[in-house]
């Protein structure tokens, strides 16, 4: 089957506007996508129609909704290979079920001084400043993977840095402002060789690429709705049942518990223990559309338009003068997500100027400041691709950057 | 519209910036970013009685804040508190304005390139974070020359 962009775009209202008076030119999917028009409609299909509280109702609308809300929670598990719904725990974000995991595994791990957290100087702030406080709090002590020249995770000390001590390892698997493709599989054998948890931050890899986690192999993976064509307030956490089980609550409340007197409280089975309080129920059932959205065109499929994109990107910025991609300089490990700097020209001088012509990137550090002074920049611009980009527009990225050298010629 | 941001004074500042470069002695020192976007800038300043008789700065950022450095220069470099006291409130006034004041040249010089500025909300903080530098570093050196500076 060929991938028709056209017809995927189609579903996609957003993407017919303009911006100063040009067609709009989104290459800032890795920040947010966007929403097809299948995830809109059944969120207000929810809210119009039978919009309940999850759980705790015996009326229509609660039951509808429930029945919604856990319909939503298998369609991911499916997506993600989970052996299990009940793997699957609904959060606010990303950060939240990282935190989650950094949270909770102070007691669960029984973590202090002479312990060791592993993460790596390619996170984004949210994977590694939860370890930082996670280790003040304990007395764990915090280690990390370097990064090479080429923007690969930096394996060569793998034996010593990841060891008896090492109770947790924290990754990510695609890089949100390299865009390298992390294969983790040495480093989860050798976690796993020591009696070490791995943990994925897996943001930009679920919705880009088809991911099983019984073949990943790692023990937690989280992920975020907003990124995947659902909406924002909703994220995942998914950990390997027995983890869930033998974790404490995180932030505690209704729906958490199993039974509560004013002694003391016993605790729900995951995933309730984990989703304290109303959730986002209507949120969890756009992602779910989202799932199926992305289901029925191909995992398979998207990922290769956005190799082929990705290929034709790289080409395109090597043409123009003066530029530097920072990572991998060719679509092999990579994802749609491409980081660059224009020489002489600050990134905010180069993302204004581009907006002025319709064509949306990212500038600043990305939430990623390590990995901008592990290449000595204050800052990059970002282009990131996704299903919905096309050829034309690279092109018209490609444009914009020679009118970026003019300004600042 | 996009003329009006990256007007020729604002260019002309940020690749030939005016006073750049950290020196001594100085009274004050301070060190601002702005974590957005990883722009940074320190400034320095010596008082001699009532006279900013140096005022030194260094800086990564992009053309809007670097060049906003250079004109905070060249409008404070040697002038009294008296005097540079209604400079950075018309400055912070032009920029807190969304486009709706007439910058007075007499006042501003080259700072009234910054009206186009005023018009991107993003970029407002780019242009006020010397000179939020510069109030801090002033305040340590002894001199309290500025009105409160809102970037929210």
């Amino acid at each position: 089957m060929t991938f028709d962009v056209a017809r995927v775009r189609a579903d996609f209202p957003i993407l017919s506007r303009e911006v100063n008076g040009h067609p709009l030119v989104y290459l800032d999917s890795a920040n947010t996508s966007q929403k097809p028009r299948q995830v809109l409609d059944a969120m207000r299909a929810h809210q119009e129609q039978y919009n309940g509280n999850v759980s705790r109702s015996v009326h229509t609308l609660g039951t509808e909704s429930t029945t919604a809300y856990e319909d939503a929670r298998a369609k991911i598990a499916a997506f993600i290979g989970a052996p299990s719904p009940d793997e699957v725990v609904f959060t606010k974000n990303s950060t939240e079920a990282i935190n989650l995991v950094a949270y909770t595994s102070a007691d669960f791990l029984k973590l202090g001084p002479g312990d060791e957290i592993v993460v790596s100087e390619m996170e984004h702030h949210s994977n590694l400043v939860p370890w930082q406080l996670l280790c003040q709090r304990t007395g764990a002590t915090l280690r990390w993977f370097g990064v090479t020249d080429e923007g690969r995770l930096d394996e060569s000390s793998l034996g010593e840095l990841v060891n008896e001590r090492t109770k947790l390892v924290s990754i990510v698997h695609m890089s949100n402002i390299l865009g390298t493709i992390n294969d983790p599989a040495r480093i989860i054998a050798r976690a796993h060789e020591v009696g070490a948890l791995v943990m994925l931050d897996c943001s930009q890899s679920v919705p880009h690429l088809p991911l099983d986690v019984v073949e990943l192999g790692a023990d937690f993976i989280a992920f975020t709705g907003h990124k995947m064509l659902g909406p924002t307030g909703i994220g995942v956490l998914w950990g390997r049942a027995a983890l869930l089980e033998a974790m404490p609550p995180f932030l505690a409340g209704g729906s958490t518990i199993e039974t509560v007197t004013m002694g003391g409280t016993t605790f729900a089975p995951p995933p309730a223990r984990f989703e304290g309080g109303t959730p986002p129920i209507t949120e969890a059932i756009g992602l779910g559309a989202a799932v199926d959205y992305l289901t029925a065109l191909g995992m398979e499929n998207i990922h290769r338009h956005e190799q082929e994109i990705t290929a034709y990107a790289l080409k395109a910025l090597a043409d123009v003068p003066g530029l530097r991609v920072f990572g991998p300089g060719t679509p092999e490990g990579r994802g749609g997500t491409v980081s660059f700097e224009v020489e002489g020209v600050h990134p905010h001088d180069v993302g204004q100027i581009l907006d002025d012509l319709g064509v949306e990137v990212r500038v600043g550090h990305h939430c990623a400041r390590p990995v901008c002074a592990r290449f000595g920049v204050p800052a990059m611009t970002r282009a990131s691709f996704y299903l919905y980009t096309t050829t034309d527009e690279i092109d018209a990225l490609a444009r914009g950057l020679e009118q970026v050298r003019k300004v600042f010629a | 519209m996009i003329d009006q941001l990256y007007q020729e004074i604002i260019l002309d500042h940020y690749k030939h910036p005016h006073g750049k470069g950290l020196r001594a002695p100085f009274g004050g020192e301070a060190h601002h970013v702005n974590p957005t976007c990883g722009d940074e800038v320190t400034f320095r300043v010596a008082v001699d009685g009532v006279t900013l008789k140096d005022i030194s700065y260094d800086g990564v950022g992009c053309s809007i804040s670097q060049a906003s450095a250079s004109v905070l220069y060249e409008l404070l470099q040697g002038r009294t508190v008296e005097e540079a006291a209604p400079v950075q409130e018309a400055f912070v006034a032009l920029m807190q304005s969304r486009g709706q004041i007439e910058p007075d040249e007499e006042v501003l010089g080259d700072g009234v390139a910054f009206a186009g500025v005023a018009r991107y909300p993003a970029r407002v903080k780019c242009a006020l974070l010397p000179w939020m530098a510069f109030k801090d570093a002033a305040a340590r050196a002894g001199v309290g020359v500025s009105p409160e500076v809102k970037t929210a």
